[in-house]
């Protein structure tokens, strides 16, 4: 403040209006889009892509699909006529979302008895009755089918987990978990640079390691042809999908 | 382990490898099996191997009965889980699962404690007391 000494009065300054940030508009800022939305690349009609988004927000409107990613840790219950009281619940942390528009799958795994099961479940399948996320995180990884060649205890979720609640307005949690694996030979080998996999401790001798390198193809990254740029379809699908849903 | 596989990976996120019959149970693998049965679980310098699959196609699924060779016997089983996905919502399991059975049908072990799926109770009527044993279901 002004330190009293003037002669003439100071003019009367109103304080400063508060800021108040609006946590529900933050939440608004974070958009995501379910990766089945995006086309694939290719020369097929936008129409058909334009239906089955109509078939996909239609079923979104009667069955909530929460966002998740891979590694994070979901429970479904599912219609099955030959389980007792008709319904099935698996948990288990997705390792993979595959397939895109209504046929769009993720795949859950778990450890159960000391037996790993993985279950493939279609997003879209009128089958399914609930999706919940018990535990929702992102992963070092896209694809997390290592955990079938990492030790048990990474796989093992228990079947009564009770969800962890997650803030709207936080940004997910990244996991940087290192997986430590089974001894070799593994189903894939995952030290090669095409998997470029970052969530694996890698306990393998500096020889290999160098070795593995050999298969890298560092041309790779800077590959025009291969480039994909879905920002601007991002956009417009986003619009699409939200005014659909609003309805 | 021990099987063909031809690798087909196009886009670095296809890590699934398409074969013809394979992960599925067929001749000469070796499978695990799950029950309490003595013959099941007393260690042998062998592992147990099918060498017949009661099919029209030599292939098992879950469900299919087969001819296993355990500690120089013969024994009949039932497939319980196979490595080879199958369709969706349904269970894929990380080793080959089988239950060992008489001729007539009766398993022999008494409990069977790793996840069973839900397939086999479409065919209560030759799986019931094999289900009977079971504990947990997938």
């Amino acid at each position: 403040c002004r330190a009293s000494g003037d002669e003439k009065p100071a003019k009367f300054q109103p304080p400063p209006k508060p800021v108040i940030i609006d946590k529900q508009k933050q939440r608004a800022e974070r958009r995501f889009l379910s990766p089945e939305f995006i086309p694939p690349r290719g020369r097929t009609d936008p129409l058909k892509y334009y239906m089955e988004r109509k078939d996909m927000i239609q079923r979104r409107r009667v069955f909530n699909i929460p966002e998740f990613y891979v590694g994070s840790v979901l429970a479904v219950t599912t219609a099955d006529p030959y389980a007792n009281n008709k319904s099935n619940r698996f948990v288990g942390i997705c390792i993979q979302r595959g397939g895109k528009g209504l046929g769009a799958t993720f795949v859950l795994r778990n450890v159960i008895e000391d037996q790993g099961v993985e279950v493939c479940y279609e997003l879209y399948s009128p089958r399914i009755q609930a999706i919940e996320v018990l535990k929702l995180e992102k992963r070092l990884d896209d694809n997390l089918m290592y955990l079938r060649d990492a030790l048990p205890e990474y796989s093992t979720f228990d079947v009564n987990m009770k969800p962890v609640s997650h803030l709207d307005h936080e940004e997910i949690p990244v996991n940087k978990l290192q997986v430590r694996m089974k001894p070799k030979p593994w189903s894939k080998r995952w030290e090669r640079p095409k998997y470029n996999i970052k969530g694996i401790k890698f306990e393998l001798p500096e020889i290999k390691m160098k070795e593995a390198q050999k298969w890298s193809q560092p041309w790779l990254e800077f590959d025009m042809l291969r480039e994909y740029d879905t920002s601007k379809i991002e956009e417009k699908i986003w619009k699409e999908v939200n005014e659909g849903l609003k309805k | 382990q021990g099987l063909l596989r031809r690798s087909v990976s196009h886009s670095f996120l296809s890590y699934a490898s398409t074969t013809g019959a394979c992960r599925a149970i067929q001749k000469l693998t070796r499978v695990r099996v799950v029950d309490n049965s003595a013959l099941g679980n007393t260690p042998y310098h062998r592992p147990p191997k099918c060498i017949h699959v009661y099919n029209k196609t030599g292939v098992g699924k879950v469900g299919d009965t087969i001819l296993l060779a355990i500690k120089g016997e013969k024994k009949k089983a039932l497939i319980v889980g196979h490595k080879m996905p199958g369709p969706t919502m349904t269970p894929r399991f990380d080793s080959n699962n089988v239950v060992l059975i008489e001729d007539n049908g009766n398993p022999i072990g008494t409990r069977i404690k790793t996840p069973i799926p839900y397939i086999l109770r479409q065919r209560e009527g030759e799986f019931s007391k094999i289900l009977a044993i079971a504990r947990n279901f997938v």
